[in-house]
């Protein structure tokens, strides 16, 4: 089970990487008759032997969007169909990995990564700084994140380039995350600090400093690495909705949130199932960590964000 | 009891003002405010009186100073989308919403925990296996993407509404027509919103059950000659229950941040439809008052979760009386 997992996330993670080379089109090339597009069906033989090919679509009505394969040309492949302004979905799906995965790969990380230090100050201080931080963070946990971060997002600049809404959205998921970091690692911290080791450690001179960075945190590790683990798919999955609702990147950036603007039709989305394959793409990702997850002992169940 | 009572009323009181005044200030200062909402042709005199009429000619401290003294007399002000104070607009979309989470919390704790009992007693078979398998899948189905997977299945098989609340033209229709409308139209969304909650009790119901079933007294029972039945429902479930009622104040969170994906994407006419709506016009007092009602959701749901605790836990009840 677990080596499903990996194998899922490792396949996710290569595709997003290799986007460049994998993808058949440009992400942001324009095929002006190939609007809403159905995939192109793959043909292995040709009249000169094996050569995986496409046929071109013949755009027979463009109200109706019906098209007919035009077998004496050859037209560009379309594995997932073109969107609504005829961009190949797939190539989009690719590098869209990019962008969803980037953020919330480093939302995770700085979320882990504050909610240590925060979670190992309180810990280690005690007193009222650590009434203070855990106060803090437990108000931050009870409020439902999805809210919180459309709030956030929505006091925005609502239009905003692709960069800075990175930045915004990686400081917004930083926010929601480290409480819920922080809270386990202020646990461990708080009765590590009191064992031997540590103990041995302060006698021989070191500073707070150093036995909570080099001692008491480490102690903490394993589980960095499972709420970690834990919050990435949440990250993923907020980015897919504040995209989603068109608070999230441009619709010009390929992400998987933005991609799945394309299914928010009805009418169009009933007669396009691949337009749900950012849908398909999220879902094996969340399937990946939760079989990673399962497979290191009992599952850790998460209910936010 | 009365103490433990009086603190989470204190506790639920500081969220509610905490909640509303920071969306309060978060939408003060946010750039743009709602007179963009008038359009690019608006007199200098329109717009003038717009921003008095919502107080967003004085600094934001006496606005939010001026809003709560009527709020502590139950006026929250009005909202410029819909013309008309912000109370009824927020309580009806606060019903819509409790609708649509309580029939979801219905659907997930009885697929959930029925399920979870049969997987947790009998580890190892194949049904085992199977549900086992089928609630990995669920977890790993967000209400954004069951949302969107019912939607895809309603406009392709015809068998449901996609979305809305209603059925256009049944306004003015007899009360009992209407509620059936509304029965026809809930399903979609609350089995969206359903999924993974589901999924996440039967984890745990299977989990705790199958702690439950290698207790001593379940031999001791056994040994008595218990049936089976009685042996599984009446002994070992009982005693399974306790970290599912734990969960239940949390679940509230998941429910009301999974009732805003959802309600967006099948057009449900909840409070995060409403919020969604006010925050992107920069309704001030709109989006304040949805944020109350989000913390009044959170204290009800925490309380509610508090009480199955102390219900199913004699240690609960005897460590707060």
């Amino acid at each position: 089970m677990r080596r499903i997992g990996i194998a899922l996330l490792a396949l996710t993670a290569m595709s997003a990487l290799l986007a460049s080379w994998l993808a058949p089109n440009p992400p942001d090339r324009r095929f002006p008759d190939l609007l809403y597009a159905p995939p192109t069906p793959i043909h292995v033989f040709d009249d000169h032997g094996a050569a995986p090919h496409a046929h071109a679509w013949r755009l027979v009505s463009r109200i109706e969007r019906r098209f007919e394969e035009d077998a004496t040309q050859r037209g560009p492949l379309l594995v997932l169909g073109a969107d609504a302004y005829g961009r190949d979905s797939f190539s989009r799906l690719l590098h869209g990995a990019r962008a969803t995965l980037a953020l919330a790969l480093s939302a995770t990380l700085a979320a882990t990564l504050f909610g240590a230090i925060i979670g190992g100050i309180a810990g280690y201080a005690g007193g009222w700084a650590d009434a203070v931080l855990s106060r803090v963070s437990e108000f931050v946990l009870v409020l439902p994140a999805v809210y919180v971060a459309l709030a956030l997002r929505a006091v925005m600049p609502l239009v905003l380039p692709a960069a800075d809404v990175f930045a915004l959205l990686l400081a917004i998921f930083a926010l929601l995350g480290w409480p819920i970091v922080a809270r386990g690692v202020r646990a461990i911290v708080a009765s590590e600090r009191e064992r031997e080791y540590a103990i041995a450690a302060r006698a021989a001179g070191a500073s707070a400093t150093r036995v909570l960075m080099r001692h008491l945190v480490p102690a903490a590790g394993g589980y960095l690495r499972t709420q970690a683990t834990l919050l990435l798919p949440a990250f993923i999955l907020a980015e897919a909705t504040l995209s989603y609702v068109g608070l999230g990147f441009p619709d010009t950036t390929p992400t998987w949130g933005t991609m799945l603007q394309e299914a928010s039709n009805v009418a169009l989305l009933g007669d396009a199932p691949w337009s749900l394959s950012p849908a398909a793409a999220i879902f094996l990702v969340v399937l990946g960590v939760n079989l990673v997850v399962q497979g290191t002992g009992r599952a850790p169940v998460q209910l936010e964000p | 009891m009365v103490r433990f009572f009086l603190r989470r009323l204190v506790f639920a009181l500081l969220l509610l003002v905490c909640t509303s005044s920071a969306a309060l200030f978060l939408t003060r200062l946010a750039p743009g405010d709602v007179t963009a909402q008038l359009g690019p042709n608006a007199s200098r005199s329109e717009i003038e009186s717009t921003r008095a009429r919502f107080d967003l000619d004085r600094s934001p401290l006496s606005q939010w100073i001026l809003w709560a003294g009527r709020a502590v007399r139950l006026d929250f002000g009005d909202s410029f989308l819909y013309n008309r104070p912000v109370a009824p607009l927020v309580i009806r979309a606060a019903g819509n919403t409790a609708v649509l989470a309580l029939a979801a919390l219905a659907i997930a704790t009885l697929v959930g925990i029925s399920f979870g009992i049969v997987t947790g007693s009998r580890q190892g078979s194949h049904t085992a296996t199977l549900v086992g398998g089928a609630s990995l899948v669920g977890v790993s189905l967000p209400p954004l993407l069951t949302s969107l997977i019912f939607v895809f299945f309603a406009a392709r098989t015809g068998w449901l509404p996609p979305g809305g609340m209603s059925s256009a033209g049944t306004s003015d229709v007899s009360w009992a027509a209407w509620a059936i409308d509304v029965a026809w139209h809930l399903p979609l969304p609350s089995l969206a919103l359903a999924v993974p909650i589901a999924a996440i009790f039967e984890r745990l119901q299977s989990q705790s059950m199958s702690d439950a079933v290698q207790q001593p007294f379940m031999v001791a029972a056994i040994a008595r000659g218990v049936p089976r039945r009685a042996l599984i429902l009446r002994h070992a479930w009982p005693v399974s229950l306790r970290p599912l009622c734990a969960v239940y104040g949390l679940v509230i969170g998941a429910l009301l941040s999974g009732s805003f994906v959802v309600e967006y994407v099948t057009s449900w006419p909840g409070v995060g439809q409403l919020m969604y709506s006010a925050l992107r016009a920069r309704d001030i007092y709109l989006v304040a008052a949805c944020a109350a009602m989000g913390a009044c959701f959170l204290a009800i749901g925490t309380l509610a979760g508090d009480l199955l605790l102390a219900a199913a836990d004699p240690r609960v009840r005897d460590q707060h009386a």
